[in-house]
């Protein structure tokens, strides 16, 4: 799967944000749904939340930039995230991670040159009883061995 | 006459390939003529066995695991003719696994359509709240008092006094919110339930709303857990639609509503004053108490705070009583609590039971020791935020009070294990480094501490200066402990002090190590 995302366009994104401005605590809504719909944050999003929902610039920038989530460029065309947490350590998750970094040429938190994989950890799917566990565009694999990563690294790539 | 299996739409169940299973089921039996009746279910929480099929029979529901999609034409062959097939494991109530727990909380789940409401209903659901409502709201607190249900995110407050002093703040609005941001590793009781049983956590939040006068709740949850916020979102909307939540609930005068939030990848909003200002829109900073969150919460407003496994708690605690939940248990640990066994291990999953049992009977007898076959050499228990503890420690009962007098706590129920490859002085350093990750920033032993700590502990690992260095980590650990604002800084030294205490001959210049876990 790959995630198609719209262009940016200002006024989509007037749109989205009224639709959500009237939510108590909208901030949040509000960020999940631009992404969603753009697959990153633009920066110049920020300052129409911030007069939608009467706050400052700054209070919105805050917000945005302290969650991991939220991503201020596009990701490239597919994002694997490999869980990081001690479940998925105990059961071998270093050697894989490793492994992925290796066969892509990046580290984690990064994009290859060709924007095709954006490589990422995650602290926990809730999956830690059948580690280690990986997400690919925001499909679910557990019991991830060499075979199965190597396989889901290539699907990536594609 | 049409056959009924039932599949899981758990997430530990798809990530091992259960909808590939479902189409097959489904396109051999379509080629066959055979009509076949799939529902999807939550899962039993015997992930090893995943994806597990069942088969609706006469004798009960039979079981057989784990598929694979190559197995469907064999599992159809076998179904059929009620003969044998090398994945067939009988009755699945009967299974030594699920049969010794004691399943209060989870007693649906793996069982019901979990976006069936007349399923719920057929299952005992309903009622607790039913019994709440020919109750006075001071009656429903006693209950919930009495039963001695203690918070189970970790902290282990009484419920019954938190919903009280909410009871007794006057405001012109309250709010309810769960706390279902499981960020710790190695659990996911609350995902499992927000999958394959979502209205016993609506039925429970609807009793708090009725018992401290509260209308409105917010169920906060986290971005990594996108199957579960969707099959919560669609039950509330089905009990909704029912009357179950909105105005005057089910035909009485109480108004309550629910919504579910979405956190973005911050485990420090699983700390409750972080998660309230999370839910304002707010940086997920944490908040200094007092004021409690019950007299100055969400928007100000007296609020409830629990997590969801306490909510779930409540439905069975109205139905049967409180005598009958508090009768399980040990000590000041009443009831059942929803355990959950993972990382390197041979039987992972979800085993609830009284509490009382030992570390060593859960990791030995019901976790059947390490997957790659090794000794176990140390178990993580509680999270991130919790203590290594040893074998020499596995006598230990699964008790609040047992666990904190050997300086660990028992947290949200998860417990990791490690094969003997591990290096301790490795995971001691990823506490400090996901502390310093996490940190919210707000105060300085947390926000700095940690990455001094993470610093710290690679100089003992390039054997510099060792005992000085292990004297300043446990010194920096001190300070962290006592000097923090939330558990994020203050509970990180209980990894890294159990790793230093019971597994200090990892800490010193590194040795080649065992080869790694496969
Ligand atoms: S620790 Fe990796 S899924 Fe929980």
């Amino acid at each position: 799967m790959t995630s198609v995302y719209e262009p940016w366009e200002a006024a989509r994104g007037a749109d989205i944000i009224a639709e959500h401005s009237q939510m108590e605590g909208a901030t949040l809504p509000i960020l999940h749904a631009l992404q969603e719909a753009f697959g990153y944050v633009p920066e110049e999003a920020l300052p129409m939340i911030a007069s939608a929902l009467n706050l400052s610039r700054a209070e919105v920038y805050g917000v945005f930039t302290f969650y991991h989530d939220f991503r201020s460029r596009p990701a490239g065309r597919h994002v694997l995230k490999l869980c990081r947490a001690e479940a998925c350590q105990a059961a071998g998750g270093d050697a894989l991670a490793a492994r992925a970094e290796a066969k892509l040429g990046i580290a984690l938190g990064n994009t290859t040159a060709d924007q095709r994989v954006t490589l990422e950890p995650i602290y926990c799917l809730g999956l830690c009883a059948t580690a280690p566990s990986a997400m690919l565009d925001g499909r679910l694999v557990g019991r991830l061995d060499e075979n199965r990563l190597d396989a889901l690294v290539s699907e990536a790539q594609r | 006459m049409s056959l009924r299996l039932y599949v899981p739409c758990d997430a530990g169940a798809l990530a091992v390939g259960a909808d590939e299973v479902a189409q097959a089921l489904a396109s051999v039996a379509s080629q066959r003529g055979l009509t076949i009746d799939i529902v999807r279910t939550g899962s039993r929480g015997l992930y090893w066995l995943e994806p597990l099929i069942e088969v609706a029979t006469p004798a009960g529901r039979i079981g057989f695991g784990p598929a694979t999609s190559a197995d469907a034409a064999s599992l159809l062959d076998a179904i059929v003719s009620s003969g044998q097939h090398p994945l067939r494991l009988g009755a699945v109530e009967d299974i030594p696994w699920l049969k010794r727990q004691t399943r209060l909380t989870f007693a649906r789940c793996g069982i019901i359509d979990p976006l069936s409401l007349d399923d719920y209903r057929a299952h005992g659901g309903y009622r607790g709240l039913a019994r709440a409502l020919t109750l006075t709201p001071d009656e429903i607190i006693a209950e919930v008092t009495t039963s001695g249900l203690r918070g189970r995110g970790g902290a282990g407050f009484p419920t019954g006094i938190k919903w009280k002093t909410v009871a007794q703040t006057a405001a012109d609005r309250k709010y309810v919110i769960c706390n279902a941001d499981e960020g710790d590793s190695g659990t996911f009781a609350d995902r499992m339930l927000m999958e394959g049983d979502p209205f016993v956590l609506i039925e429970g939040m609807t009793i708090a709303g009725i018992a401290v006068g509260a209308t409105k709740g917010y169920i906060y949850s986290r971005s990594e857990y996108p199957h579960a916020i969707a099959a919560t979102a669609k039950a509330i909307a089905i009990a909704r639609k029912a009357g179950l939540l909105g105005d005057k609930i089910a035909g009485s005068n109480f108004s309550f509503d629910l919504e579910v939030r979405m956190g973005a990848g911050a485990y420090v909003c699983g700390e409750e004053t972080a998660l309230m200002e999370s839910l304002e829109g707010k940086r997920g900073l944490v908040r200094a108490k007092p004021p409690l969150p019950a007299h100055h919460g969400l928007f100000g407003k007296p609020t409830v705070v629990n997590n969801l496994l306490s909510f779930a708690a409540i439905p069975f605690i109205l139905d049967e009583g409180a005598k009958a939940y508090a009768d399980f248990g040990m000590g000041r640990s009443r009831g059942t609590m929803p355990i959950q066994l993972a990382g390197n291990i041979k039987y992972g999953g979800l085993f609830e039971t009284a509490f009382g049992i030992t570390l060593g009977e859960l990791v030995d007898e019901v976790g059947g020791g390490t997957f790659t076959g090794r000794p176990v050499r140390a178990v993580q228990v509680g999270g991130p935020l919790g203590a290594y503890f040893p074998r020499a420690l596995f006598d230990t009962p699964f008790d609040y009070e047992a666990f904190a007098t050997r300086d660990g706590l028992i947290g949200h129920g998860g417990i990791v294990v490690f094969d003997d490859t591990v290096d301790m002085a490795k995971q001691a350093r990823f506490a400090m480094e996901f502390c310093a990750i996490e940190s919210c920033g707000k105060c300085t032993p947390c926000r700095i501490g940690s990455t001094r700590g993470v610093e710290t502990i690679d100089k003992i690992r390039r054997g510099d200066r060792v005992g000085e260095n292990i004297a300043l980590v446990e010194d920096l650990c001190g300070t962290m402990k006592l000097g923090s604002l939330c558990a994020l800084g203050g509970f990180t030294p209980y990894p890294v002090l159990s790793a230093l205490k019971h597994f200090r001959e990892d800490f010193g210049p590194q040795q080649p190590r065992l080869q790694a876990a496969e």
